[in-house]
């Protein structure tokens, strides 16, 4: 999938943001240090997917699950994001399935436009997490 | 599909209400060039994607507050690979973090090695006499 090195780069405006919003106001940022913030996610992206693996290796499952991420964050010392990232799973799952009873509404009432637009506002172009979606959209909506 | 363009395009502000700002499709092409892994579910992707956030503002925060620039308020280069250096946690970082040194200083270093190499060398045959004379007793 990865065709280019550059496919392997995150892109920087985004990194930028991330470093502005976490260090203080007015924070000099060299372009030097950017850069090599930015290099130093890619590697943490690798070591977590390395060491997440190998718990799902250890339990016999060919796809890494939450579970594996969480076990890998402890493995590499960084519990401290271990409480943190469970809570925005838990908003995350809870906004996969807001978006999927948002979609059968559209469905089912085509005319109340106005009533959708507020909840399609929160889907962003993410495709693949679209389709994932499309597989499991049997449940039930209340209302 | 008018709205689901513009919240998705607008790269400046409206991150601040999304729950992760760096774009899945990306770390999961980075999760997939290691070739042991085979798939990855949707809950895997995002929490790796939200720690590489945490892990993103945790090494400019700690780079920050145990680096030189605090006083001229800024973050550099060499702040970082102070951090990959120091610090346990970050230690698998100094391989692309590593330390920059003037030349002049390398040069010094690379002389002062070569002596240091010098005497060992004689250390060594001290020692080697040592032992002969060790063996010698024996």
């Amino acid at each position: 999938m990865a065709e280019r090195p550059e496919d392997l780069n995150l892109p920087n405006a985004v990194i930028t943001r991330i470093i502005k919003e976490a260090l203080p106001d007015g924070v000099n940022i060299s372009k030097e240090a950017r850069s090599a913030i930015s290099r130093a996610a890619s590697v943490f992206v690798l070591y977590a997917t390395s060491c997440a693996n190998n718990f799902a290796v250890k339990g016999k499952r060919k796809t890494l699950n939450a579970g594996d991420v969480l076990s890998a964050m402890e493995e590499m010392e960084f519990q401290r994001f271990i409480a943190p990232l469970k809570e925005s799973l838990e908003v995350y799952r809870r906004e996969q399935k807001g978006k999927k009873e948002a979609r059968k509404d559209k469905d089912k009432k085509a005319d109340s436009e106005e009533q959708d637009k507020s909840r399609e506002e929160e889907n962003d172009d993410d495709d693949e997490r679209m389709e994932e979606e499309e597989q499991n959209d049997d449940e039930e909506v209340d209302n | 599909m008018a709205a689901a363009r513009l919240s998705g395009g607008c790269g400046g502000g409206g991150g601040e209400n999304r729950l992760v700002s760096l774009p899945l499709s990306r770390i999961r092409v980075i999760m997939k060039s290691s070739p042991e892994v085979s798939s990855i579910n949707q809950d895997a992707l995002f929490l790796t994607a939200k720690a590489t956030e945490l892990f993103v503002q945790y090494l400019a925060t700690y780079s920050y507050k145990h680096g030189r620039g605090k006083e001229k308020r800024a973050l550099s280069y060499s702040d970082l690979s102070h951090t990959a250096e120091e610090s346990e946690t970050f230690q698998f970082l100094a391989d692309i973090l590593p330390k920059k040194i003037l030349a002049s200083k390398y040069l010094k270093m690379l002389e002062r090695e070569k002596r240091d190499g010098e005497m060992e060398e004689d250390d060594d045959d001290d020692q080697e006499e040592e032992s002969e004379e060790e063996d010698a007793e024996s």
